[in-house]
């Protein structure tokens, strides 16, 4: 891989000097590695939809889609066309140009995130000391595709919903930035990788057990936070009052058609596989194996990741199919008077524990 | 002490554990869709489908024009044009029913005294056009001639409960 990329930028040096070369270089393979991730990840995303249907389905005791192709394997490609073909429609009083500002907005952030994911101990597109803060900083971004898109569309609803994202998102994003620190205390590094291979170091993972050296046990009650902020941040059930199809129809996606909605719709799928990868590298180790043995270090590292994730998103679906949707207040009580008092007592006791002889953080 | 034990149920989750524990068994659960084209729910012989005008044995129609179903139909979905014939019978000219309007409540069915309109338990039947569903007597007579059989047999099925 290193031979061919070296041949390649002597290529561009010959052909575009020594200035121009290296720029161009590092432009096409930089798109070509963006590419690589992007790609597969609108894959996820598409079959996440299908996975979703079927999982509820299932929990609902029916079978989910099953038509289109065997096993309905190409229901989110007759989904995408369906929307692809669909007239996007915009309101007449819409503010135009923001109105389909809006959910690219709420997408970009949803794969920019993704530079900084490792998914294995050499596969990284952006390996940058930042990468919990740049994390913290894109997931937050988020929301503004949510609150341009609610004032845009000029509607009741739409309005409704933005002003519930706005003031959701604010309140878990305060939760969710404690446990994050908690992490950061315990690994010492802002870098995703590093928190990734301090996991796989202790007790332990001396003894070939991973799994339990990996965060989730130590830091429980914050895993447990930050999934839940998580399942908040991403506006999935039971918080999604943004969406609240009983109330405000759709929320800040009323006046949406066709691809404009459909972009929504995958920055809600890519946010919610960001979510539970972050989950998985934070508190699950990673592309760790959960043990340490032959057969599971002969499996590779990015399988390993690719599991872990796909049973923390289908933990997202299945809390879909069992809870109702909390009531407003009911959110902002848990996000504000248990979660933020919790993680803040937790960042106490984590930091006291660190400071005794029995720290496992060394 | 009572608040005490609360405080630890909510805090550590157990009852919203114990809900996930349902809908995950649920998963393994044995599913319960019926795949329509291939597979069908039962169907009572009360069934109210598409309604069908019979005829007798003999080939002759049942109707008479008493115009009872037309009156006791609640969505005036029926129309009826009758004249008497040349052989001295009151007939109906015209039996129309407008099926945008039915509501398939079975009233007519159960006002008609000679068993003359009746509901079938076709369902799977459309229009293409607003007029395709406004069934006019060849085309009732038409679907009672083509599902007598089943038409008889369920008449004969419930005969005891009327």
């Amino acid at each position: 891989m290193n031979a061919w990329l070296d041949t390649l930028l002597t290529l561009f040096q010959a052909q575009l000097g020594a200035v121009w070369g290296p720029f161009a270089f590092e432009l096409v393979t930089s798109l070509a590695f963006i590419v690589c991730i992007v790609g597969p990840l609108m894959g996820c995303v598409a079959y996440l939809t299908l996975w979703e249907r079927k999982l509820i389905g299932w929990m609902q005791i029916r079978r989910g889609p099953n038509r289109v192709g065997p096993f309905g394997l190409l229901q989110p490609m007759a989904d995408g066309i369906k929307l692809m073909m669909k007239e996007i429609i915009s309101p007449s009083q819409a503010s135009t140009g923001l109105f389909f500002l809006a959910p690219i907005i709420g997408l970009m952030p949803a794969l920019a995130a993704w530079a900084v994911v490792p998914f294995s101990p050499e596969v990284v597109l952006a390996d940058i000391n930042a990468g919990l803060l740049y994390l913290m900083a894109l997931t937050s971004l988020g929301v503004y595709g949510v609150i341009i898109a609610g004032w845009a569309s000029n509607s009741k609803y739409s309005f409704l919903g933005a002003m519930r994202s706005a003031a959701q998102m604010v309140s878990y994003e305060i939760a969710m930035g404690f446990a994050l620190v908690v992490v950061l205390m315990v690994s010492g590094s802002l870098n995703l990788s590093d928190i990734v291979e301090q996991q796989g170091r202790g007790y332990f993972a001396d003894k070939g057990l991973n799994i339990l050296s990996w965060n989730w046990l130590p830091l429980l009650p914050i895993t447990v936070v930050y999934f839940i902020a998580g399942v908040a941040e991403t506006n999935r059930s039971p918080f999604d009052v943004v969406e609240g199809e009983s109330e405000i129809v759709a929320g800040h996606m009323v006046e949406y058609s066709g691809m404009s909605f459909a972009l929504f719709f995958m920055a809600e799928y890519a946010n919610m596989l960001l979510i539970s990868t972050l989950t998985v590298l934070m508190f699950f180790g990673g592309w760790q194996a959960p043990i340490d043995s032959v057969v599971t270090n002969w499996i590779p590292s990015f399988i390993w990741l690719f599991a872990k994730v796909f049973v923390v998103v289908s933990l997202f679906l299945w809390i879909r199919a069992t809870f109702p949707r909390y009531r407003y207040d009911q959110i902002m009580r848990l996000g504000w008077k248990i979660f933020i008092p919790m993680t803040l007592v937790w960042l106490v006791v984590i930091g006291a524990w660190m400071q005794t002889p029995w720290s496992l953080w060394k | 002490m009572q608040r005490i034990v609360e405080f630890f149920r909510s805090f550590l989750l157990l009852e919203l554990f114990r809900g996930m524990m349902l809908t995950g068994r649920h998963v393994f659960a044995r599913k319960i869709t019926v795949q329509f084209p291939e597979e069908k729910t039962p169907q009572s012989p009360r069934f109210r489908g598409l309604h069908a005008l019979r005829r007798y044995p003999n080939g002759e129609e049942r109707c008479i024009a008493c115009k009872l179903c037309e009156a006791v139909c609640p969505a005036m979905a029926i129309h009826i044009e009758s004249e008497k014939r040349d052989d001295g019978t009151r007939r109906t000219t015209r039996y129309d029913i407008d099926l945008t309007k039915c509501i398939f409540c079975g009233f007519c069915e159960e006002a008609c005294p000679v068993d003359a309109i009746v509901e079938t338990r076709i369902l799977e039947y459309h229009g293409e056009k607003r007029g395709d569903l406004y069934y006019t007597k060849p085309m009732l007579l038409a679907v009672g001639d083509r599902y007598e059989d089943q038409i008889a047999a369920d008449r004969a099925a419930d005969a005891a409960y009327r």
